[in-house]
């Protein structure tokens, strides 16, 4: 083999992974995640369209990074409190969760379908991490678009979110969560 | 870029160890710890700084808030008599001098308000404009800079006027004056915000000739948050000297309360969802920038102290439009 062969060899093999990668990886920089507060004294509602995530089919591993300033509410005040009183924002920027999603295969994400899946692993919110396990559904469309989507409830009281007494019946003791994910391949 | 000129390239060794790191960092296996970091560092556009007060005034004076855009904030502002009255006027409560006023935000960066004060019947109108906003991600910009512009008519009867005179024309221009400021501030920490205030009120009838037209003054105010619901707020604004009326010694015999002061107040805010309470002491009766400014009479130093109240209750007009689902 002469030394030219030899070099488009290692190039060809040193770039197989990357071409790998673009069918088994999925992200999104506008994941949609929302959230419910309902009490019979107010019903309280916040959209964040800049969520990250990245999914890797091949081994399963998924992580989500959300800006807590780009939850949008109805009310200005709302928001401000939010990030202000509640979420402390300024400290703890963003809520993360890294974990594993299992029920789809790398190769199941080649056919269109939908597919029941769980989400385990850590979930940190206003700097407490929990470990929480997850339902949600995946569905892979015709043009390879995957899209996720789940519900679940989160307690403010497990990551220290103090409610103070004159608000506890504005803000309820569970919030429902829901994540809206449309993933393309990286 | 062709193959054939890679190949050519691979032949300097710097570019060819450089060609084998860029494919071991492009490789998979490297970044596995920490998937995000594939997406990479994405520009959110700036994050501009929220909550340098707990409402859009500090006191008297105006803050660097703004109402958001869509919002109509509804202003009580109470100033009770002076506690040094005794018990005879339950120290100072038997009296009031309140301002009732509606601000709104047309956008998040401009505000506008109405309001009627007791204080010579006054109406006065402003406008709040935000020039520069603290960014605390994405712009890089240190303070919020906003410029306020206020006038102030008195509706009071022609008789009840503090400078009427029988023989004196009552001009529809002699009640009004206005009040310019440039809020300039920054919030620092978390917990502590400060802000100067230089500004000028213009009194369109002045009752002396020593006394001017335009009053130069500047504010200075801050806060620091107590808890995440409580503030102490101070505010102090000095007026240049030389441009308020001053009283001779044979006037100030007569009377020893003449003559003007510069206005300080000091209190609290606590935040209870909707509502903003400002509780606080001040020297100054009036609740606009002329009276407040230049027209502020009792003296700390003498125990002339107001106890008084602003209540602030916001109220969602326009909601912010939904984007649509994707």
């Amino acid at each position: 083999m002469t030394m030219k062969t030899i070099k488009i060899l290692g190039l060809l093999v040193a770039m197989t992974p990357l071409a790998l990668s673009a069918q088994e990886r999925f992200a999104t920089r506008n994941g949609h995640i929302t959230f419910y507060s309902s009490t019979p004294v107010e019903d309280i509602e916040a959209h964040n369209r800049k969520v990250t995530s990245v999914w890797d089919a091949s081994t399963g591993a998924i992580e989500f990074a959300v800006l807590i300033k780009a939850f949008e509410f109805e009310k200005a005040l709302m928001q401000e409190h939010f990030n202000e009183n509640y979420m402390e924002s300024n400290t703890h920027p963003k809520a993360n969760f890294k974990g594993k999603m299992t029920g789809i295969t790398a190769d199941e994400v080649k056919t269109a379908g939908t597919y029941v899946v769980t989400v385990s692993g850590d979930l940190t919110i206003h700097g407490v991490t929990k470990n929480v396990s997850i339902p949600g559904s995946v569905v892979v469309g015709p043009s390879g678009v995957v899209k996720a989507s789940s519900e679940f409830i989160v307690k403010p009281e497990d990551h220290n979110i103090a409610i103070p007494g004159v608000v506890r019946k504005n803000i309820a003791e569970t919030i429902k969560v829901t994540v809206d994910l449309s993933l393309d391949p990286l | 870029m062709t193959f054939a000129l890679y190949e050519r390239l691979l032949h300097f060794p710097m570019i060819r160890s450089l060609f084998l790191l860029f494919l071991l960092g492009a490789s998979p296996l490297a970044a596995q710890d920490d998937l995000l970091d594939l997406l990479g560092e994405e520009d959110a556009g700036p994050s501009y700084t929220t909550a340098s007060f707990k409402t859009t005034r500090v006191i008297n004076g105006h803050s660097l808030e703004n109402t958001a855009k869509g919002v109509l904030d509804f202003k009580i502002g109470h100033r009770f008599g002076t506690v040094d009255q005794g018990i005879g006027n339950f120290f100072g409560l038997d009296q009031a001098s309140i301002r009732i006023g509606f601000d709104y935000g047309i956008t998040d960066r401009l505000m506008v308000g109405i309001g009627r004060s007791s204080f010579q019947k006054t109406v006065d109108g402003f406008a709040k404009y935000k020039i520069l906003r603290q960014c605390d991600d994405g712009c890089g910009m240190p303070i919020t800079m906003a410029l306020a512009a206020s006038s102030s008519i008195t509706t009071l009867q022609t008789q009840d006027l503090p400078w009427y005179s029988p023989e004196q024309q009552d001009y529809f221009t002699h009640r009004l004056s206005y009040s310019f400021q440039l809020v300039l501030g920054r919030k620092i920490s978390e917990r502590f915000t400060i802000q100067l205030t230089p500004g000028l009120v213009h009194r369109n009838l002045i009752q002396t000739i020593n006394e001017k037209n335009d009053v130069y003054n500047v504010g200075i105010s801050g806060r620091m948050k107590l808890s995440k619901r409580v503030t102490i707020n101070a505010e102090y604004f000095y007026v240049l000297p030389g441009q308020l009326r001053e009283f001779t010694a044979q006037e100030l015999a007569g009377n020893p309360d003449l003559g003007f002061t510069n206005s300080l107040s000091v209190g609290f805010d606590i935040e209870t969802g909707g509502h903003v309470f400002q509780l606080h002491f001040t020297n100054s009766t009036g609740l606009f920038e002329r009276a407040f400014i230049t027209e502020t009479t009792n003296r700390w130093e003498k125990g002339q102290i107001h106890y008084g109240f602003n209540i602030s209750r916001v109220f969602t007009l326009v909601k912010p439009k939904e984007p649509k689902d994707i």
